[in-house]
């Protein structure tokens, strides 16, 4: 091996470790890797098994290379040179064949877990769901509790064990509602309602954010999510209650006006249709 | 009178008028240094008149490498905004200029770079690895560059006069609607494409005709080098995909203009429906951008391991099968859109479907390299860092290709790290790589090996630590396209290293124009006298380097693949043919007008000067005619002139 080599070797080695390191430290903050629902731990198993079943292709894949272009390098005289040597049936059919298998086995894998990750699907559970609205505005994420009768936002709380029926639609550019401990993702849209159900398995806080870019305060488009005993979470409701502020047309419209950074904020829920207007605001002449 | 153009257009934020003020400051030294040395009548004559593929193709790359460079510096940027802006502390970049930045990385890359390497790399190899003296359509290749060009000035003028599209490069409305960014920003981005795509699809439909008419007798589909089936394929995707984007991008500014419905969130437009035409473009353009570089690497495999490409039919058919299927998966760039598990499924098995030929060529190039002779010159390290990040980038995109797991990586920075592993290490290091093999045909002379190296290791180490992060980052909940994040969220050690590999990559870069600056110094001593200074198998290396301007004295003729290298073998010389005159095209300018009354018709389309886009529309389509009209665009080199060119040589 030539010095450069050795050099380059050594710098990728130590930026391995320096990486390895990073990721040991901070490994309970990977969302992904840590899912704290049904729904997200789910999609991490299948997010495992799938880069497993693919690492039989691309370890061999990675490994030959380097073993091969060492092996035939030009000035090892042991090598074996058969210029003309260009074609192999056998060795074609491992190599259309094998990557071909584990395609189907991941297509029977993929067709599966779409119907049963199925973001619209509403979950089995005895326990009765907890409807949320969700509005993505400029920039901020507005939750409305029909059933509650109270609004938040930049805020979410919901009980644990409990499926959560999130009703998704945007008076706003595109974006996409997001929590990675409890599973993912689907986009919010202006005239349209997308659906995500999600489960909490234990109480806890979690992040949840928009995925889509849509414009400057994007950034600042975050939330907390937390999930609670259901004891706290009626008290938390009750307390919410108690807000002086009402959110209606009227204080909607000054909701509507884009801010960026916004606080968490709590309202009592005096107009029940409010989120089917929001929707059909798009469908009518204005 | 000048529609929205007012003084307060011109942008007063020092960092971009500071990047204005250079670019400017770039092209008035040129102009000077033209003047100074009096090569006016050089450069015209030379070159911006040429209809020669070979000087398109260096023009290409020349204004590919000024882009990339600028492409480059804005990762800078937006990478150091995120290393530092956490917390209490919001960085050096406003919230809108950051979306500028990355929207016009983003634009500039795929555009401006992608493309720009596509037909570079195409005008360049094409016609002499076809044994042709020529293209189909020599006059619309110059249009379809000068379009090109006219694209990329655009984009820049932008910095200059108003500001760029902040909606991301692929803009979906109604973030892009006039509601919501009424500015003029979106209009620069979608003229930018607009006439950049044009010029795509032109050329594209040139080269299309050139690889199906022009080839030499003998040279069957089947005894193509892998290059040409790798652009054949490549072309028939610009064709059928070029024009959805320009249909699109047309839609969306009569909503913009003419305040049409398209594509608007109310009365009846459909915001789902730009977000299915883009990506039905979008996703062939991938195949489109990585179909060269897997040609050059099929190339520079075969001729570094002295060897026979391994499963040459199997190679095209692998190729045919991305082509095919690359139409039908656009939509997993969207499953979070919300359609049925069905439609997901469907798209997402498809999708994988795609990594089996994929992988067959992965194969196939390292069963090239057993029982070889492996050479590791320069290309073929580019042809490593490509296999080993291709691989991984290739797994990642499979592992998205699932929807559920889709679910809970869109959007985030791991995709971000996906499309820079295919698109870093495939196309760019595939770009690279063919340049340092093919840089001697075209200057006589190789490029410095040393520096090469050094290069190569820069840029792949580079790499890793830019975008291994991401991976990690994406999966730790970071979005993309986020110019600011709190302290708690633990990401910041992981940007800081991401930062760090970005200058470790420019690093690379100044290697690599140290290289060019050095390798023309000490040009004398690497001086490629034979024409063939890699031992090459295809016709390109039969001619001198640089090849005379028609290419071929005498019309080669091939009975099988890798003509050159059977002749080298058996070692019996081509009975001399006596040389016939040879037709060619005549230079003209009309190209570079036709262009320029497209930046003028563009320019004011974007600033809403009305009469002027009249006058610049007008002033293309006359131009175009007397064009037509034109019946004197041909002469033939006689043979005392051939024998005289020949014989100087």
């Amino acid at each position: 091996m030539k010095k450069t080599h050795k050099f380059a070797l050594f710098i990728l080695l130590s930026l391995a470790c320096v990486l390895a390191v990073i990721i040991f430290w901070d490994s309970s903050r990977i969302d992904v890797l840590n899912p704290k629902g049904l729904i997200a731990l789910k999609q991490r198993n299948l997010l495992v098994i799938s880069t497993l079943i693919m690492l039989i292709v691309v370890v061999p894949a990675i490994v030959f290379t380097f073993v091969f272009a060492w092996k035939y390098r030009s000035d090892n005289e042991k090598a074996k040179y058969t210029p003309n040597w260009e074609n192999s049936i056998l060795a074609e059919c491992i190599w259309w064949g094998i990557p071909f298998i584990i395609i189907v086995v991941l297509s029977v894998m993929v067709w599966k877990t779409s119907h049963e990750l199925d973001p619209f699907k509403p979950l089995d559970s005895p326990t009765k769901p907890i409807r949320i609205q969700v509005v993505a505005l400029q920039w901020k994420w507005l939750f409305i509790y029909p059933e509650e009768k109270i609004a938040t936002v930049n805020f979410v709380q919901f009980p644990e064990k409990t499926p959560l029926n999130f009703e998704i639609t945007s008076d706003a550019p595109m974006n996409s509602f997001w929590i990675p401990q409890l599973g993912g993702q689907i986009y919010a849209m202006s005239g349209m309602r997308t659906k995500l159900h999600l489960i909490a398995d234990a109480p806890g806080i979690f992040n949840g954010c928009s995925a889509n870019f849509s414009g400057t305060g994007f950034a600042g488009m975050k939330f907390i999510a937390k999930a609670s005993t259901e004891a706290d979470f009626d008290a938390w409701v009750s307390s919410v209650k108690k807000s002086p502020n009402h959110l209606d047309a009227k204080s909607y419209k000054q909701l509507l006006k884009p801010s960026i950074n916004n606080k968490e904020a709590f309202y009592l829920l005096s107009d029940d249709g409010l989120f089917d207007q929001i929707i059909m605001k798009y469908m009518t002449p204005m | 009178m000048f529609g929205k153009l007012g003084l307060d257009s011109f942008t007063r934020n020092p960092i971009e008028f500071g990047a204005g003020i250079s670019m400017v400051m770039a092209a008035l030294a040129a102009i000077s240094f033209l003047f100074y040395f009096k090569r006016w009548k050089w450069l015209g004559k030379e070159w911006l008149t040429s209809l020669d593929p070979k000087k398109i193709g260096v023009m290409y790359v020349v204004v590919t490498a000024i882009m990339l460079f600028k492409g480059l510096i804005d990762a800078v940027m937006m990478r150091a905004q995120q290393a530092v802006s956490v917390g209490d502390s919001y960085g050096y970049l406003a919230s809108d200029h950051f979306q500028q930045i990355f929207s016009a990385h983003g634009a500039t890359m795929i555009f401006f770079v992608g493309m720009g390497v596509v037909f570079g790399m195409m005008n360049l190899i094409i016609p002499l690895q076809i044994g042709a003296r020529d293209v189909a359509f020599p006059f619309l290749n110059s249009l379809g560059f000068w379009l090109f060009a006219v694209g990329a000035l655009l984009l820049n003028i932008s910095l200059i006069i108003g500001e760029f599209s902040g909606a991301g490069w692929l803009g979906y409305p109604p973030l892009t609607s006039m509601e919501y960014n009424p500015g003029v920003g979106v209009d620069y981005w979608i003229w930018t494409l607009q006439v950049a795509g044009v010029g795509s699809l032109i050329s594209g439909i040139n080269f299309l005709v050139t690889i199906l008419k022009m080839r030499c007798p003998g040279m069957t589909l089947m005894k193509m080098p892998i290059f040409v089936w790798s652009c054949l394929c490549c072309l028939i995707l610009i064709i059928f995909a070029f024009p959805i984007l320009t249909a699109t991008l047309a839609m969306l500014s009569l909503d913009r203009f003419l305040g049409m419905h398209f594509f608007s969130a109310s009365f009846g437009g459909n915001p789902m429906m730009f977000v299915n035409l883009i990506w039905a473009w979008g996703h062939p353009e991938v195949y489109i951008l990585i179909f060269p570089a897997f040609g050059i690497f099929s190339e520079i495999v075969a001729t570094f391991s002295r060897k026979y490409l391994f499963g040459y039919v199997s190679m095209v058919w692998a190729l045919a099968a991305i082509t095919a299927l690359s139409f039908i998966v656009w939509l997993h760039h969207f499953f979070t859109m919300g359609s049925g598990a069905s439609v997901n499924a469907f798209f997402g098995i498809m999708t994988m479907l795609i990594a089996v030929p994929t992988g067959v060529k992965m194969f196939n190039w390292i069963f090239t390299m057993v029982r070889g002779k492996v050479y590791l010159a320069t290309p073929m390290l580019w042809f490593l860092g490509f296999a080993s990040n291709f691989t991984i980038g290739g797994m990642t995109g499979v592992l998205m290709s699932v929807p559920a797991v889709d679910f809970q990586v869109h959007n985030s920075l791991f995709l971000i790290a996906h499309f820079h592993s295919v698109i870093i290490g495939g196309v760019l290091f595939g770009f690279f790589a063919g340049f340092t093999y093919w840089f001697p045909k075209f200057f006589g002379f190789k490029l410095n090996e040393k520096l090469g190296r050094y290069a190569f290791w820069y840029w792949m180490i580079g790499f890793l630590a830019a975008f291994m992060p991401l991976y990690v980052l994406g999966l730790m909940g970071a979005t993309r396209r986020l110019d600011h994040y709190d302290h708690a969220s633990g990401w910041q050690p992981l940007y800081v290293l991401a930062a760090v590999g970005v200058l470790l990559i420019m690093i690379g870069v100044a290697f690599q124009v140290l290289q060019i600056i050095i390798s023309i110094r000490d040009r004398k001593k690497n001086l490629d006298t034979t024409g063939d200074p890699w031992d090459g198998r295809t016709l390109e290396w039969s001619t001198t380097s640089p090849p005379p301007f028609y290419n071929f004295a005498i019309t080669p003729e091939v009975n099988e693949r890798d003509p050159f290298w059977i002749k080298k073998q058996s070692g019996r010389e081509q009975a001399k043919k006596e040389y016939k005159d040879i037709h060619m095209p005549k230079n003209t300018p009309m190209g570079l007008f036709i262009a320029g009354c497209a930046l003028i018709f563009s320019f004011s389309m974007i600033w809403q000067i009305f009469w002027l886009a009249g006058v610049g529309a007008l002033g293309a389509l006359v131009l175009l005619i007397i064009h037509l009209s034109d019946d004197d665009t041909d002469y033939y080199v006689t043979v005392s002139e051939i024998e005289q060119i020949e014989n100087r040589i």
